[in-house]
């Protein structure tokens, strides 16, 4: 019933296509099942869903990090069959070079595509502002918090202007109050970048405070088990962390993983 | 060290070996261990001779060779076994077997092969120091963090790029071990080398000095060798340390 949800007038504008998607490891471990999925460019969409039921296997494969077993993956209409510059990855452990200053680190991505080192630092520079980090260009990640870490991560991905960002548990090396803010400021950039995010999480709240779009798994293995548009409150951060939509789409999400959770 | 309860500093506890070895020496117990004192004059005099001169110079040349071919050998060699499971397989026996194996023995087919010159002890050099390099950057590599190695990826590095610009990096501590592990290896196959072969260098001056019962002189020349190795390893072990605070938190 899910896989229809995804209904066809959004089809024209989506960026991401996931047919028929099938991974299984070592032949044996069947980790997602026919998957099929829209992704609505402009947008953010999660996969929740509880651990183990492939959600990373699915985002790394949209990376092109990972080859699936069977189906297909399209970006921009056109199939991948690897990494591509329209797409970057924000990872879950930052993986910063700890050897590289943050100001080499987020220009990193530029430096692989070979452009010149001012042209590259100047854009970096501009990102680093962007996600909050600006004075410590020449620090070196062990120098900053988990938090700090991951914004350099993102300003890495947002710094080769890739069309879509894929983020891989962002938050959850980072603590409780972190996240909060982190959170908030994710909101404000995706209003300056209007790009298309691809979000994996477990945490319920934050899947709903951020998407547009909620896309359940189920547990191995993963299958699509339903979409839910989070139609975003309006307000300040705090005003809809008590809206009532807010609380009744997490409520309804809960319910429903509660579900794999006690078969 | 402690002596009573009072803590000793490093430099005092070798002034009372030292002053020990003096003593021993005086008393002229064994004929291989004359007064320290004498030795210290025989090093003094040493610095001068031509003799020391031509067979230090000779010494280090076979050994910064010996250790350059290691290097250029030893981490690409290391980064490719790391990397490629099957060239792993393939060479890695041998890295094993040539590490733990005895070498000494291998020198006289060395000398067969290379003839009784420095070229010898270069490859005698060689042999001693490589496969240590080869295996750290090989451990090092194995142990890279995967998510670094995917962000590579994904951000589209080259093959050549993720060598040059991500690899070597992430496994420059291991590199810098190897090499530490390595030097000290050098040196003893400089040594080895020349004392088999007999005829040039600090083994022909080594030889010499023990034939003729010149102790003073031997072991003038060794502990001008001992500080010599302790000197290098110093040295890189400073370099580690530099590089230990950038690449210090992992990940």
């Amino acid at each position: 019933m899910a896989a229809e949800t995804s209904d066809t007038s959004a089809k024209a504008e989506s960026i991401v296509e996931v047919r028929h998607l099938s991974k299984t490891y070592d032949g044996r471990v069947r980790a997602l099942e026919d998957i099929n999925l829209s992704f609505p460019k402009g947008q953010l969409t999660t996969l929740l869903g509880p651990s183990g039921c492939g959600k990373t296997t699915m985002l790394k494969i949209i990376a092109g990090l990972l080859e699936p077993s069977s189906g297909e993956v399209f970006v921009n209409g056109k199939k991948i069959t690897g990494p591509g510059p329209e797409r970057a990855f924000v990872f879950q452990d930052f993986a910063l070079m700890p050897w590289a200053t943050v100001l080499r680190n987020a220009a990193f991505g530029l430096e692989l595509r070979g452009m010149a080192k001012n042209e590259r630092n100047e854009i970096a520079r501009k990102y680093i502002a962007e996600v909050g980090l600006t004075g410590f260009e020449n620090s070196y990640p062990r120098e900053l918090s988990g938090g700090m870490r991951q914004r350099v991560g993102l300003a890495r991905a947002l710094a080769v202007n890739a069309d879509v960002l894929l983020m891989d548990e962002p938050f959850s090396a980072v603590d409780e109050q972190t996240r909060r803010k982190f959170q908030e400021d994710m909101l404000a950039l995706m209003e300056i970048e209007k790009k298309t995010f691809i979000f994996v999480t477990h945490s319920i709240e934050e899947a709903v405070y951020l998407s547009d779009q909620v896309v359940l798994l189920s547990r191995l293995p993963g299958k699509v088990s339903e979409i839910i548009k989070a139609p975003k409150a309006a307000g300040s951060p705090d005003e809809i962390r008590r809206d009532k939509v807010y609380l009744d789409t997490v409520e309804h999400i809960w319910q429903t993983l509660r579900k794999y959770l006690e078969e | 060290m402690k002596i009573f309860g009072v803590k000793i500093p490093m430099m005092y506890s070798l002034l009372i070996w030292v002053v020990l070895w003096e003593i021993v020496g005086q008393m002229e117990m064994f004929l291989v261990i004359p007064p320290f004192s004498g030795i210290v004059v025989a090093i003094i005099e040493m610095a001068q001779a031509e003799n020391f001169h031509d067979a230090a110079s000779l010494s280090l040349y076979s050994f910064a060779m010996g250790m350059l071919i290691s290097i250029i050998v030893g981490i690409p060699l290391g980064l490719v076994m790391g990397k490629i499971p099957a060239a792993d397989r393939l060479l890695g026996m041998w890295v094993n077997v040539f590490l733990s194996a005895p070498l000494s023995s291998l020198v006289p087919i060395i000398m067969i092969l290379f003839g009784f010159g420095q070229t010898t002890i270069i490859v005698t050099v060689f042999m001693f120091a490589v496969w240590i390099i080869t295996l750290d950057t090989c451990a090092g590599v194995k142990h890279i963090n995967p998510s670094l190695l995917e962000m590579g990826e994904s951000f589209g590095a080259s093959s050549w790029q993720m060598y040059s610009k991500i690899l070597i990096w992430a496994v420059l501590p291991e590199i810098l071990a190897g090499l530490r592990l390595g030097l000290i290896r050098g040196v003893k196959g400089v040594i080895i080398g020349q004392l088999l072969v007999a005829l040039i260098g600090m083994g022909e001056l080594l030889t010499v000095y023990s034939r003729g019962f010149h102790m003073e002189e031997f072991w003038a020349l060794i502990l001008f060798l001992f500080a010599f190795a302790l000197g290098t390893s110093w040295l890189i072990s400073l370099l580690e340390r530099r590089i230990e605070y950038y690449a210090g938190s992992r990940g």
